[in-house]
């Protein structure tokens, strides 16, 4: 559906129908370059249809880029716009809190570089203002932290506001890590950017890989072959288990109970040994291309993974065991960081995030691709919100992964389809999305080739996005020591979300 | 508590001795066979420029490599090959690097590491954190990563440096102590050409700092980062 500027809160807001149909991305492009203008794109979830209804914004080419603000009515749109203003130069009225996001205090005020007319490696210096956003009061402190990390953990900065002990406000600098991948990837043939997708995660690879290539095979209208589908869904599982089960361990690290630290980082070895034996690469980098997958899982490989799993799952059992047995870790876990239903719906989260404040929620059942459809799995809930919630969807998804990827290896067998669909040819100038479900949640991609066939514009829109604001919320009344602990119980990306 | 204690006593010792081989699909080492041509597709498709041909061979900067494997695909001759090896740390500066058992024949020999993450994509934060699991066990070397640069010997950077952590980069270099060693750890940090040049982007570690030892690698496996650690901590001997 396409509006004019000023039309899109209102159509935003039916698009939304109450908040029922999640925003599921939003995003700018600049179309100045084949005949159009600005652009401002909205994706929302239908829930009813099983698809993605998109909302498109047309700006005229001298336009001053004002539109009303989503965020008054729809709170995910908060971030969305913030990125919209950096990148584009749009300016959302009645936005509560337009500060920047991405670009930090060495650019200038004007640099909008996602715009076509910005060069690639534009080195313009300014000093733009980003002030933290912090309470004041009498009685109350500021703790900042970061964006270097006492561990081996990606950066950011989070300012605390404080009342005593409660943590009262948190703000979250983050982007440290914002490559301009969206920018570097344009001009460039869908087969060199598959280079970049791999590498804006590591842990997040397949999943983007995987979007990357449904967008991009939607624009060839080839199927790609079922063998090569019950590689990636294996492959998409693996990359979902070692995450969980690492992240296992790395909760219980956020308390210090190191014997689970210790178990949970010797099976995520054990797994991304197995990925390394599959794909060649110990995050599946270079498995997954448009159109198929480049390596075959033969019947010894079959044979090592089945090994692999049946000890990985008795394993992770007596984690699972030894965890609920364990009052100290519990009495950490439960009632902290808690996350409502309300606040899950209106930010639209994703993921695990979700799962755990009771939105029932998971794209590959809700918007199926690849084989999803005929491999039914369990969709876990849980209600209450805190960081043993979100332990316990990991858990209960562990199982399911594990369960998931067993029935594609007996598929397998008696599967002799290809590897690859052959070469593919792309429709240009036309927008295609492509999703996959990655550990941390749903993972969106956007994107459009130009009349050569290159990349005119991707958008990543990967599980961490949405979730990021959500964590400043879940740790309100929360103290400070409990800090790591519900960030490691999001387990959210830097990389993904800073591209 | 009970399961706890017979979990422990039934996985028993888990450290393994390092090894530089993996499985036998990995994309490690490139071998150039007889065959070679000097056809020059490899140096062509290469996306960051990794392979150069000299005297009709290709020579490999493994620095730059993503180890994707598109020259060894190019190669029609079939004499380009990836090895299941892990690619050696390269010491940029003037000192030999020393066999692992060796090193470990040493006593005394410590390395406080600090890690820092100039914009990197994670891979290589987890795989750095692989090296305190309990399969590759870094402290039996006397290699520990700490909590501040102040404590450290050595900065350990992954990622391509951008211009939003430039700073933080600078800072914390400048808040170790002397001596003090950098290492450039994965493709990125080492030639900074994953992403090509945009604007959010300064480019390679060596633009901001100076550079000891690059581990190649997208990401360089654990052992390959056991090994520059090892190396790493002989270096610092030297220097004190």
């Amino acid at each position: 559906m396409k509006v004019k500027p000023e039309g899109l809160r209102g159509a935003a807001n039916i698009c939304s129908r109450g908040g029922r149909h999640p925003l599921t991305a939003m995003f700018g492009a600049d179309e100045t370059s084949f005949g159009g203008g600005y652009a401002v794109y909205c994706l929302f979830e239908n829930k009813e249809k099983h698809d993605i209804d998109i909302l498109k914004a047309e700006f005229d080419a001298g336009s001053d880029l004002h539109y009303p603000a989503l965020t008054p009515v729809l709170p995910a749109a908060a971030w969305y716009e913030r990125e919209l203003h950096d990148m584009f130069g749009f300016i959302p009225d009645d936005h509560p809190d337009l500060r920047p996001l991405v670009l930090h205090e060495t650019y200038p005020e004007d640099f909008h570089p996602l715009r076509k007319c910005v060069d690639i490696d534009a080195d313009v210096r300014g000093e733009r203002k980003y002030e933290m956003a912090v309470s004041h009061g009498d009685g109350l402190f500021e703790v900042p932290v970061g964006p270097i990390h006492a561990g081996i953990i990606e950066p950011g900065h989070f300012r605390f506001s404080q009342a005593g002990e409660a943590i009262l406000q948190l703000d979250a600098k983050l982007f440290f890590t914002h490559r301009g991948i969206e920018k570097a990837v344009e001009g460039k043939t869908p087969e060199e950017a598959l280079l970049i997708v791999e590498r804006i995660c590591g842990a997040c690879s397949v999943a983007n890989t995987l979007s990357y290539c449904q967008a991009l095979e939607k624009l060839s209208g080839q199927n790609v072959p079922r063998r090569a589908w019950l590689i990636r869904t294996i492959a998409a599982e693996l990359e979902r288990l070692y995450n969980h089960i690492g992240d296992t361990g790395n909760m219980c690290a956020g308390v210090g109970f190191a014997p689970v630290i210790s178990m949970g980082s010797r099976l995520k070895e054990i797994l991304l040994r197995c990925n390394e034996a599959i794909a060649g690469n110990r995050f599946l980098r270079g498995l997954i291309v448009p159109g198929g997958v480049k390596y075959d899982l033969t019947e010894s490989l079959c044979t090592e993974l089945t090994v692999a799993l049946t000890k990985v799952e008795n394993e992770y059992n007596d984690i699972v065991q030894i965890i609920a047995e364990q009052d100290g870790f519990l009495n950490r876990a439960k009632t902290t960081g808690i996350i409502s239903k309300n606040v899950a719906l209106d930010l639209a989260l994703v993921g695990v995030g979700a799962r755990a404040s009771g939105v029932d929620c998971d794209c590959r059942r809700d918007l199926p691709y690849g084989l999803y459809a005929e491999l039914p799995f369990n969709v876990i809930t849980k209600t209450d919100g805190d960081v043993y919630a979100r332990l316990q969807v990991r858990m209960g998804e562990v199982a399911e992964s594990i369960t998931l990827i067993r029935k594609a290896l007996k598929l397998l067998q008696q599967d002799d389809s290809q590897l690859h669909c052959g070469e593919l040819a792309y429709k240009t100038l036309t927008g295609s999305w492509g999703i996959s479900e990655s550990a941390r949640g749903s993972n969106l991609h956007w994107l459009m080739l130009d009349a050569d066939g290159c990349i005119e514009r991707l958008f990543i829109r990967s599980a961490s996005y949405p979730n990021w604001p959500a964590l400043t919320i879940a740790v309100q009344g929360d103290i400070i020591p409990d800090f790591p602990l519900i960030n490691k119980s999001f387990e959210l990306c830097y990389a993904c979300l800073d591209r | 508590m009970l399961k706890l204690l017979q979990g422990i006593l039934a996985n028993k010792i888990t450290t393994e001795d390092v090894t530089t081989s993996g499985a036998p699909r990995m994309r490690g080492q490139l071998t150039c066979g007889t065959d070679c041509n000097g056809c020059a597709k490899c140096a062509a498709v290469c996306p960051t420029g990794a392979v150069a041909l000299c005297d009709g061979k290709p020579v490999l900067d493994y620095k730059r490599c993503l180890f994707c494997g598109k020259c060894v695909e190019a190669c029609a001759a079939g004499a380009l090959l990836h090895t299941d090896i892990d690619t050696l740390p390269e010491i940029l500066t003037d000192v030999q690097m020393t066999i692992e058992r060796e090193i470990r024949a040493k006593l005394g020999r410590s390395l406080h590491v600090r890690h820092l993450d100039a914009g990197s994509c994670n891979a290589c934060d987890f795989e750095m954190g692989a090296l305190s699991n309990p399969l590759y066990d870094l402290h039996r070397f006397g290699i520990a990563f700490v909590a501040s640069p102040r404590h450290a010997d050595m900065i350990m950077v992954t990622g391509v440096v951008t211009r939003n952590l430039a700073q933080a980069v600078q800072m914390t270099y400048e808040a170790m102590e002397e001596p003090k060693l950098v290492m450039a750890c994965g493709a990125c940090a080492a030639s900074g050409g994953t992403y090509g040049s945009t604007y959010a982007i300064v480019g390679a570690l060596d633009k901001v700092l100076p550079v000891d030892i690059a581990v190649p690698g997208c990401p360089p496996r654990p052992s390959a980062m056991l090994i520059a650690l090892t190396a790493a901590a002989d270096l610092l001997k030297k220097r004190l």
